[in-house]
């Protein structure tokens, strides 16, 4: 390396008077824009706040159906039918403890949840694991609904 | 060598002086080749994201990573040729028919050179092509997915060196051969006397079709050539759509010492290649088919499961009987890179022991065939007049040219791997207008865009070959290097260094817009067609077939079902096949068990992966997952049962099952 550092000092004796101005790097480095003004900013989309449900006498057959197969492949690894707690909680009775509102919210927006809802927060003490964010849509969330109210016994 | 090494130290000589009075500020030493305003230039917030992905090849570690751009962080190592025990790739079931060659499973290659899928000449953040050298491959790598979904062997190759540059709406990806070998088309390689390589030596390029839809890669046709070697290549674009352009040393078609007997010549060629001619032949019918073996892998992502089929023929064009698809061009000496500028017009190759970088003309090229204006034949094939199709030569630029990109504004940037730097020079004045020292010997450099129509400029990457100083010290090895420059002014400005894994050779660099929006987060579970999948818990259960015991097990936070397994038996082979349930971004769940003989699986969200196991004693083994995945990861585990030969253990599994306080092992 010892050669390389000679050959550069050679350099930078000739090159030093053919330098630009310190202050016209300044200027030029000014200009092009820095790369936080550049980057893009790419928060993780989650489904909308869902305000209001509208619930039904009788229930959609078809809907408790599709509902419990995807409980059977989303949901059901965590939790039972009955009141029994495996990671989260039992869904025996969830109908008539929740709104529907929070049900629904708190299977298309947990992470709003956790952050906003006091009920949800108390049973993530509970529980210590967070609801995991399944990428259930809008009305396959409403169908799980659905089965948690044939669940529940309503017809 | 003595010869050569005079070569060197006089064309050294003569650069020196041009070196010495080119103007410009030059550092004083390494530590201070850095301007005040550097840092703020890199410096990505936390929080913030890069505004380039730089794709690099991995060289001998047969992998390509992702690094971002400005800021040098790494994000990902993508297993490609190489096997990665982190991710079970090489060691799953469904990723083990990917490393497949007509050799067998070769778990390893060295990987060159990286080629992003192309639109009308533009990159439109599809896919990433990178070879395997050793055992002649291509594998394509989703930029959605970041994993390898395909690979490809090349037939009728040796050393796929020159590949995969791809045209410029990724019709074709070529592979040229970088040894000539003995070939026939008796799906042989003939037992021939090294010495008889003027006589039985051949080489080929390979065209290898893409599919527009899928990028399902197929080798398409092959071009028999004479013995040469081939190094590098770059499709023509615009006015020269139509072609592709290859560097060939080793015209003097030496097998030994290479060093020395492929430098005899003062000239050596670019190789001109009319592919769209070629199409049209192979159309016609006037290929000859070849008896070859290969192996064509793909990874179906709705089964997660990757395919291996032998194919065994290929279709050979020869340019002794169709004269008009290949013309050789006169370079001086040993020419590595053959880049095309934007406009397609200009073709700079370069020669590394030649003193000059000359750039040829597309259009006089063009008349120089259409005039027959040639020097004669090579093998019999023509060679043009080396000034008939010369734009000019940039003169003594440096030493040992090896690869230029361009800014899109009229300048090429050129690396010198002897001399140690970057040489920025005007394309049409033939000028240097600007050099930088690289730390240490560069390679391959990279502009973001650098190879396409519309290159992005703004930033020169160089990835060198020593790093020496850089870094703290680790022993006898060190890491490789990269190193960042702004080329947004007149002058270029080393902005940061950043180590590399493996040895990179070339890289491109993308805008991350065009590759972030379609970032696959998640498996979707309903699409999963794995033959093994469990969707959901319901469907998790274990089934004996003769010896085989397959698991269809399902992971979410935090447990496995089933996690109690009994009556495995010594000498059954166990497959788990392991459906991660989870739905969500980053939330991969690992397997692995005590004692087997190959990796760990991570499977991603709505995958299943298969470990297979053979017990190699008896007794209970715990399984677990291996990626913290919350709160309750460390309870997320179970176990296995293996018992005797011949024991009549029945086979039964469970989950949530109360451990009875009195049970005895029957
Ligand atoms: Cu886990």
């Amino acid at each position: 390396m010892s050669g390389k550092a000679t050959l550069f000092t050679a350099f930078l004796l000739l090159a030093f008077f053919a330098c630009t101005s310190k202050k016209e790097a300044e200027e030029k480095a000014k200009k092009s824009p820095t790369a936080s003004e550049l980057a893009i900013p790419q928060p993780e989309v989650h489904g909308t706040e869902i305000k209001s449900v509208e619930l039904t006498n009788p229930l959609k057959s078809e809907w408790v159906s599709t509902g419990k197969s995807i409980y059977e492949t989303k949901c059901l690894a965590c939790h039972k039918l009955t009141d029994e707690r495996v990671v989260g909680p039992g869904w025996a009775g969830v109908t008539k403890k929740r709104q529907p509102v929070w049900i629904m919210n708190m299977i298309t927006n947990v992470d709003m949840m956790l952050e906003t809802d006091a009920e949800a927060q108390k049973m993530l003490e509970e529980c210590l694991v967070r609801m995991p964010n399944q990428n259930v849509s809008e009305e396959d969330a409403r169908k799980i609904l659905e089965f948690m109210r044939s669940n529940d016994g309503e017809k | 060598m003595k010869h050569r090494h005079l070569v060197l130290f006089i064309t050294a000589a003569l650069t020196l002086p041009v070196l010495l009075s080119s103007p410009g500020c030059k550092p004083q030493n390494p530590t201070s080749a850095v301007e005040g305003d550097a840092a703020s230039k890199v410096y990505v917030a936390p929080g913030k994201h890069d505004e380039f992905y730089n794709i690099v090849s991995g060289g001998f570690n047969g992998q390509v990573s992702v690094y971002g751009i400005p800021s040098g962080r790494l994000f990902r190592i993508i297993p490609v040729f190489s096997l990665n025990p982190e991710s079970g790739w090489g060691f799953s079931e469904e990723t083990k028919p990917m490393l497949n060659t007509s050799h067998g499973f070769v778990p390893w290659d060295d990987t060159h050179h990286i080629a992003l899928s192309t639109t009308n000449g533009e990159h439109d953040g599809r896919w990433a092509f990178v070879n395997g050298n050793n055992t002649p491959r291509i594998a394509r790598i989703s930029l959605a997915t970041f994993r390898t979904e395909e690979i490809i062997e090349i037939p009728n190759s040796s050393g796929n060196h020159s590949s995969p540059f791809l045209t410029e709406n990724s019709e074709y990806a070529v592979a040229g051969t970088r040894f000539s070998y003995p070939l026939d088309d008796k799906e042989s390689n003939p037992d021939v006397p090294i010495s008889t390589y003027k006589q039985n030596f051949k080489g080929t390029v390979s065209f290898v079709g893409i599919d527009k839809e899928t990028g399902h890669m197929n080798v398409a046709f092959q071009v028999l050539l004479p013995g040469v070697n081939f190094d590098l290549a770059r499709c023509g674009r615009g006015p020269s759509h139509d072609w592709f352009f290859f560097s060939c040393y080793n015209t003097e078609l030496a097998s030994t010492l290479l060093e020395v007997n492929a430098s005899q010549k003062d000239k050596d060629f670019v190789m001109a290649v009319n592919w769209k001619k070629c199409e049209e032949y192979v159309k016609a019918g006037k290929g000859k088919k070849s008896k070859v073996r290969y192996a064509h892998n793909v990874f179906d992502e709705k089964t997660h499961t990757g395919t291996s089929t032998i194919k065994d023929e290929v279709v050979v064009l020869d340019p002794n009987e169709l004269k008009d698809i290949v013309y050789f061009v006169p370079c001086p000496k040993s020419p590595h890179g053959c880049d095309v500028d934007p406009s397609g017009e200009f073709i700079c190759a370069s020669g590394k022991l030649a003193a000059v970088i000359p750039v040829f003309s597309f259009s006089k090229m063009q008349k120089a065939i259409a005039d027959k204006n040639f020097e004669g034949e090579f093998e019999g094939i023509p060679v043009l007049k080396y000034d008939a199709v010369l734009h000019g030569e940039v003169k003594k630029p440096g030493l040992g040219p090896l690869h230029t990109e361009f800014d899109g504004k009229g300048f090429a940037y050129t690396s010198f791997f002897v001399s140690s730097e970057i040489v920025k020079w005007d394309i049409e004045k033939l000028e240097v207008v600007d050099r930088v020292p690289t730390y240490y010997s560069i390679g391959h450099l990279s502009v973001p865009g650098g190879p396409t129509r519309k290159p992005h400029g703004k930033y020169v990457i160089a990835y060198n070959k020593i790093t020496k100083d850089r870094y703290l010290p680790t022993g006898p090895e060190l890491t490789q290097s990269a190193q960042l420059y702004d080329i947004s002014g007149d002058k270029m400005k080393l902005l940061l260094d950043f180590p590399t894994t493996g040895e990179p050779h070339y890289a491109e660099a993308i805008p991350a817009s065009l590759v972030a929006p379609k970032s696959v987060k998640i498996f979707k579970i309903e699409e999963n067609n794995h033959p093994y999948v469990a969707k959901g818990e319901k469907e998790a259960r274990v089934f004996r077939e003769g010896n085989k015991v397959h698991v269809l097990m399902t992971s979410i936070r935090s447990h496995f079902t089933p996690d109690n397994i009994e009556g495995v038996k010594m000498g059954d082979e166990v497959y788990f096949h392991v459906t991660n349930l989870e739905q969500d971004w980053d939330v991969p769940h690992g397997f692995a068990v005590k004692g087997a003989n190959n990796a760990e699986i991570l499977i991603m969200p709505g995958e299943t992966c298969t470990l297979k196991w053979v017990p190699d004693r008896t007794g209970v083994f715990p399984i677990y997952c291996t990626d913290f995945c919350s709160a309750l990861h460390q309870e997320m585990q179970g176990y296995v049962r293996v018992s005797p030969r011949g024991s009549n253990v029945p086979l039964t599994y469970s989950t949530g099952n109360k451990a009875e306080p009195t049970g005895e092992a029957k």
